[in-house]
């Protein structure tokens, strides 16, 4: 009897989380991840703190030390572990400012899109009827186009810059968000708790948020984390297209499109540790994704 | 399947109408269309001229009819920058891109099905994680980057390939081809690659799940039982099987395919109709911006509805489903 009674105790005691945690740390990888990640987004906030250098300080740079292969020297006697670019930039600073801008776009516009796919998806499988096929056909259509090609588009219409680039990426991405809650809401709402809770007579807000919501959330989450990784990448890429952010707010995009031309006369540097912060920062979002995806499939579920 | 024809290009033929509106609805939104649709060098003479050739004097709807009638025409306004009729500048460059784009396909067919197949066979070992985490890689490698990568190791150190370019094109059918020069060939390498390896990697994927599946089917343990070699056990009864699924994503594909190399032209300054839409973009030259606008929403209709009507006749549920509705 004692027995049973310890299990039933630990197993009170284990909540959701705790099991979605044990679950997920059964990956060695993509723990490793996931601490890169935070590693990351740590040394993105603090980055007046721990960069060598401003680098948009133009106090602080030295045109003399301009394109300098990595782990040379300065006039100053500092080491520029990772080279510098041709206005003297150290470029280890440079990535990790541009790190910055990097993940405030990526993870700002897969926010704002979630919160905007969410809302539109919900509705739609909640009221169904016309509104719902209207607004599907829409994101039918919209992702029968490349996302890229979307987002080129918007920002050859709006024009260079953060917020623009922004709005191009949130508009690209709403319609995974529409698509997967609408997909999980629709298998949700014939439960009986929906029933339950209509019968309550709670308003429709409450039902949609409180009840609805969160049980499709587990699909949405596995989309958002690696939505986030395409996000960056995307910016990446109209970045260096020159469409992208604007030259004052360097992206490791951007920084990536400025070593171009010296990456023709051997001057690897420039292009190679942007990218290659670029590379690890995607492939970590992608191992945590598919790892949660992995652990929030219902499917699989132990 | 001809209701299912008809109403089909009925809904292609709508998207394309919601399409022509969204467009000219864009460009009224942005600003005023003397200053997008009419070159900022031309004289108060020209200014006048086009206003009325572009029926810009005229209330909002006819302007609209106007648009789309000159669209039908094949007239979408003349690049500021080249002089001449957007449309004929993006449809010359347009074999360069379908060639470099047909190129990548059939790399990341003829890379991937083998790759994907090892993968599949040898899950559980070594030789079929290494290609899976390759697979991974291929994934998250921001394609442009990937493609300067490339540049740097074969061209710009070994010195082995050109680092741009179309090289010498010779006429096949009248479209200036490059894969039948050496120096062409040379040339198409890297682009091919760098727009190959995102879909590679995504035949790996297919490839290795369609054989772990066809794997523990019936008749290939029947085949193995009868005797037959265990390479005509995989090249013949399991690779037909697994080619259907592949097939039909990649024919889905070739959208982002063309769309995706306008990257990799911008990167290897391909002369294709992406280099041309960067350019213009940049340039601000923006009647060639609008035109290859509506000429890759037409592409892209098209080809949805080539690969729905191909997947219908493969699999008569999704037409039967329709008319059940």
């Amino acid at each position: 009897m004692s027995g049973t009674d310890r299990t039933a105790a630990t197993m009170a005691v284990e909540t959701p989380f705790m099991r979605f945690a044990r679950q997920f740390a059964e990956s060695r990888v993509a723990v490793l991840s996931l601490i890169g990640l935070l590693a990351v987004i740590l040394a993105a906030v603090f980055a007046p703190w721990i960069t060598p250098q401003n680098p948009y300080d133009l106090a602080q740079l030295d045109i003399m030390d301009g394109n300098l292969p990595p782990m040379s020297e300065s006039f100053g006697g500092t080491t520029y572990w990772l080279g510098t670019d041709d206005q003297g930039r150290d470029m280890l600073s440079a990535i990790v400012y541009g790190i910055r801008i990097s993940l405030v776009v990526g993870a700002g516009s897969t926010l704002a899109a979630l919160l905007i796919g969410c809302t539109v998806g919900l509705v739609a499988a909640f009221y169904g009827g016309r509104l719902e096929s209207v607004v599907m056909r829409i994101v039918d259509l919209q992702l029968s186009f490349p996302a890229i090609l979307v987002a080129l588009i918007l920002l050859a219409v709006l024009g260079r810059g953060v917020d623009k680039v922004l709005v191009a990426l949130i508009i690209v991405q709403w319609a995974y968000y529409a698509r997967t809650v609408r997909g999980a809401a629709l298998v949700e709402r014939r439960k009986e708790y929906i029933e339950a809770v209509r019968c309550l007579a709670l308003s429709h807000g409450r039902i949609l948020f409180r009840h609805l919501l969160p049980n499709c959330l587990p699909p949405v989450i596995v989309v958002a984390t690696v939505q986030v990784g395409n996000a960056i990448a995307l910016e990446a890429t109209l970045s260096f297209l020159g469409v992208g952010v604007p030259i004052t707010e360097p992206s490791l995009g951007l920084l990536i499109a400025n070593g171009y031309e010296y990456l023709l006369s051997g001057q690897y540097w420039i292009s190679f540790f942007p990218g290659v912060a670029l590379l690890l920062i995607i492939v970590c979002i992608n191992l945590v994704g598919d790892q949660l995806r992995d652990v929030l499939n219902p499917r699989l579920q132990r | 399947m001809l209701a299912y024809l008809i109403r089909r290009l009925f809904q292609a033929a709508i998207t394309i109408v919601v399409m022509a509106v969204l467009v000219f609805v864009g460009i009224y939104a942005i600003g005023n269309p003397i200053d997008v649709l009419i070159s900022p060098e031309a004289d108060p003479a020209e200014i006048e001229a086009a206003i009325r050739r572009l029926g810009l004097d005229q209330p909002l709807w006819r302007q609209f009819l106007l648009f789309v009638s000159n669209a039908l025409r094949g007239d979408l306004g003349t690049s500021f920058v080249h002089n001449e009729p957007a449309l004929r500048l993006i449809i010359e460059r347009m074999p360069a891109t379908l060639e470099l784009a047909v190129a990548a396909m059939l790399l990341s067919i003829f890379l991937g099905i083998p790759l994907g197949m090892i993968a599949g066979l040898r899950h559980d070992r070594a030789t079929g994680r290494g290609i899976m985490a390759a697979s991974i890689l291929g994934f998250s490698l921001p394609n442009f980057w990937q493609g300067m990568m490339l540049i740097m190791l074969f061209a710009v150190w070994a010195g082995w390939l050109p680092s741009g370019g179309r090289g010498d094109t010779v006429p096949l059918f009248g479209v200036p081809v490059s894969f039948l020069t050496l120096d062409g060939l040379q040339h198409l390498i890297l682009p091919a690659i760098n727009l190959a390896l995102f879909k590679t990697a995504l035949v790996v994927r297919l490839a290795r799940a369609g054989t772990r599946e066809v794997m523990l089917q019936d008749y290939v343990k029947f085949a193995r039982a009868k005797g037959v070699s265990e390479r005509r056990v995989v090249l013949v009864h399991m690779l037909k099987n697994i080619l259907i699924p592949v097939v039909t994503v990649l024919g889905l594909e070739f959208g982002s395919v063309i769309a995706f190399a306008v990257v990799t032209e911008t990167v290897f300054a391909w002369p294709g109709m992406g280099k041309l839409l960067i350019d213009s973009i940049l340039n601000l030259d923006r009647p060639v911006v609008v035109a290859y606008l509506m000429l890759i929403v037409f592409v892209f209709i098209l080809i949805n509805l080539v690969v729905d009507i191909v997947y219908s006749l493969l699999d008569p549920r999704v037409r039967l489903s329709g008319r059940a509705e």
